[in-house]
């Protein structure tokens, strides 16, 4: 390797270590993350790309923005997160870990010089009497020391949480293991939905890209239900369902209640209330004015149907009950739409129990058709997003290391304590890695008191 | 007693205590800061009472549900938890005349909620009944308190700073601050607490959105604008650990983090659509 080829790789892994870079993904990423907040994300509506110019519009498709938080340059920033808190993990570790593993124990005058808090006092006694003095007062105040001889002084070392050190790097350690489980989930999972009405079963769900997935089980929808506050709220949407292997229901998992935050899981296949609707149809008979040419018509409850004058209709809604709506009247009664071959639209209610009403909208209209309402079959079906996600453990792995490796990292602190026998000399240093001024209040305490125990041991 | 009418006394309670604060400030009688400090703990008192009050309200009306649902029980607990971390931080450092920088947050937040924002207790929606709420919530807004009162922090190094440059320190109005060095120091403390809360926050959302539809990210606005408030303080902690960003930058970046806070939390119901619908009630 050449001078220049070892110059070129030492600055690509010092520009892989700075903190500059760090500085610079996080805002950056702050900042450009603000874009998908503002442009509507997915296929962009109609109405949103009537606002923006084609040229706008061809330069957010170009950068992406459509779906920016999968778009390259997004996705690089990401990785170049990864590899800056890989590279800054890797260079500081070693450190670091010698800090943790093998501690200075010796308490010499380059490190007492650096020390924030130093005491010194003089102590009368035998050198060994007072190592093994303070040894025991540092065992109850403070932790074990470690004791090691040199050059005629004596040196005791203890320290508390030293491990506490690692914890940025669970953190930095956390978000990798949260993106693993992301890519994880993104390879081996899918996120789909399916409807399906009651009574009917079904094996396979389509993903968002409109693919079909076979779930190698079957889901029948048994029932489908709605209940509402008084106030008309909806307070629950329920589906009964049951898995089915083979055509044969599923000990345990039969006719399990799914409702909103409350989903159903089978073999890693999670179904969540989602959506739901009415597949039903309406019965009318048709005539004409005097009554002839009766026609039955039926109607389902999301469509439309041409009638024989050449004029369509549809369901509005419909009622079981008219009463408490047009008091004195009483029944069934539906609310119909209907679109004359000329263009015009009226809406018209229509009658199961009064067929008088219906007749004499009718005339007054003019010539025709009557509707007489004949009834409907409810037939709801259930919405269900549908999820399989095998990275979701990793993801929660994940959080739970930053949780705990953030709080180590703010609320801990590792704390060491030096202590020197020296020709009658006790010499006691100490520093924190955090919170000096809380640390500066228990070293002051500590050396009071071992200043005492040292002096009171003559008396 | 109902929980509307101990709200007015919390929300007066505030009003008296922050004007207390601003007495004191200009006389710098210590009396007053104490009778400040007072009031806003009567007036947290209050308000603790009232929002279990509305709590109990709400299961005598037959749908129990923690306050915590809609626009303005949530702009009133966010008042709550600012009044709340503020009384930590006295109880450790008494540091009285950071009221006066704290306490308008908290008075603007129960103002608007009952002049501007419909107040009456509301069914929870189909997606909102989960035990999730509370932890998501709970942890979020104790988060943004935390960072709302680094922010009245940062004001006050900001101004502190500033008039430290003019002239003498020690006179006027900027005796009664804080040395420099301990208001850098709070700024920090405030955003360590702030900032584990708002990363339990995310995490509990995310557990909630995979619980109630099996995806724990979607990049919904809502959820990118936590991630965006999370990236600014991860920056701040960052500079501050690393490169020694203290005094005016860390203060800024503090002010700009809590900015930014106020518009994952308010902004994105306002300007923006998503899946957090309680900006819709007003």
């Amino acid at each position: 390797m050449t001078t220049n080829q070892r110059g070129f790789l030492n600055s690509l892994w010092n520009f892989f270590c700075s903190l500059t870079l760090t500085m610079f993904l996080l805002i950056t990423l702050a900042i450009t993350s603000i874009i998908g907040t503002i442009v509507p994300q997915g296929p962009p509506p109609q109405e949103y790309l009537q606002q923006i110019s084609p040229f706008k519009f061809k330069l957010y498709q170009a950068l992406g923005f459509f779906d920016m938080y999968h778009s390259w340059w997004f996705i690089l920033l990401l990785y170049l997160l990864t590899v800056n808190l890989v590279a800054c993990s890797i260079k500081r570790l070693p450190h670091i870990w010698k800090i943790i593993t093998r501690p200075v124990t010796i308490l010499d005058n380059g490190l007492e010089r650096s020390l924030a808090n130093v005491v010194s006092f003089k102590a009368h006694g035998a050198p060994e009497k007072l190592q093994e003095q303070v040894a025991a007062f540092l065992a109850a105040e403070f932790a074990a020391p470690v004791a090691t001889e040199r050059d005629g002084a004596r040196h005791l070392f203890a320290q508390k949480t030293p491990w506490c050190r690692l914890s940025v790097y669970f953190v930095h350690l956390s978000v990798i293991v949260i993106f693993i489980g992301a890519i994880v989930g993104s390879f081996f999972g899918y996120k789909g939905f399916v409807n399906i009405m009651e009574g009917d079963s079904i094996s396979k769900v389509t993903t968002r890209s409109g693919k079909d997935i076979p779930l190698g089980f079957s889901v029948r929808c048994e029932k489908f239900s709605v209940s509402l506050y008084d106030s008309g709220a909806p307070k629950e949407f329920k589906s009964v369902l049951t898995v089915l292997e083979n055509g044969k229901p599923v000990p345990g998992y039969e006719h399990k209640s799914v409702i909103v935050n409350d989903p159903l899981t089978y073999k890693g296949i999670t179904f969540y209330q989602s959506s739901y609707g009415n597949a039903g149809e309406c019965r009318f008979l048709v005539t004409d004015l005097d009554g002839k040419n009766a026609v039955p018509v039926t109607v389902p409850a999301d469509g439309s149907v041409t009638l024989p004058d050449g004029s369509s209709m549809h369901v509005l809604e419909t009622t079981p009950d008219i009463a408490p709506y047009s008091p004195g009247l009483s029944g069934p009664a539906a609310h119909l739409e209907i679109h004359t071959s000329d263009g015009r639209s009226e809406r018209v209610v229509v009658y199961a129990n009064h067929p008088e009403l219906n007749l004499a909208h009718a005339k007054e209209h003019g010539k025709g058709p009557v509707f007489y309402f004949k009834g409907e079959e409810k037939r709801m079906y259930t919405g269900l997003q549908v999820a399989k996600d095998p990275g979701v453990g990793i993801v929660w792995l994940g959080c739970l290391l930053m949780v705990v490796g953030i709080f180590a990292a703010f609320f801990l602190s590792h704390r060491r304590v030096w202590v020197r026998i020296q020709q009658g000399t006790v010499t006691m240093g100490g520093n924190a890695s955090k919170n000096q001024a809380a640390f500066q209040q228990v070293f002051e305490q500590l050396a009071q008191k071992l200043k005492t125990e040292c002096s009171g041991e003559k008396r | 007693m109902t929980s509307s009418l101990l709200f007015n006394v919390t929300t007066f309670a505030y009003l008296v205590s922050m004007l207390l604060f601003f007495a004191f400030l200009a006389s710098r009688a210590a009396a007053l800061g104490t009778a400040g400090i007072v009031t806003a703990y009567a007036g947290l008192a209050a308000q603790s009472g009232a929002i279990l009050l509305r709590w109990k309200e709400s299961y005598d009306l037959g749908f129990g549900h923690a306050p915590l649902s809609n626009l303005y029980e949530s702009v009133v607990f966010f008042s709550w938890t600012i009044v709340l971390i503020f009384a930590l931080l006295d109880l450790k450092y008494k540091y009285r005349v950071i009221g006066a920088f704290v306490m308008p947050f908290a008075l603007l937040g129960m103002a608007w909620a009952q002049l501007g924002l419909h107040s009456g207790i509301e069914p929870l929606v189909p997606a909102l009944q989960s035990n999730w709420l509370l932890y998501h919530v709970v942890t979020c807004f104790l988060g943004y308190a935390a960072f709302a009162v680094a922010c009245g922090i940062s004001i006050m190094y900001l101004i502190k700073s500033g008039g430290e440059e003019r002239a003498d320190a020690s006179s006027g109005l900027m005796a009664l601050f804080p040395p420099i060095r301990v208001l850098d120091d709070l700024n920090y403390r405030a955003i360590m607490v702030g900032f584990p809360l708002l990363t339990l926050g995310i995490i509990t959302g995310a557990a909630w959105a995979n619980y109630a539809w099996g995806t724990y990210w979607s990049w919904d606005p809502k959820e990118t604008w936590s991630l965006i408030v999370w990236f600014v303080y991860a920056a701040f902690l960052h500079a501050r650990f690393t490169r020694g960003w203290v005094g005016k930058k860390a203060a800024w970046l503090s002010i700009i983090g809590f900015a930014a806070t106020i518009f994952c939390y308010l902004g994105v119901n306002l300007f923006l659509s998503g899946l957090h619908s309680y900006g819709g009630g007003r």
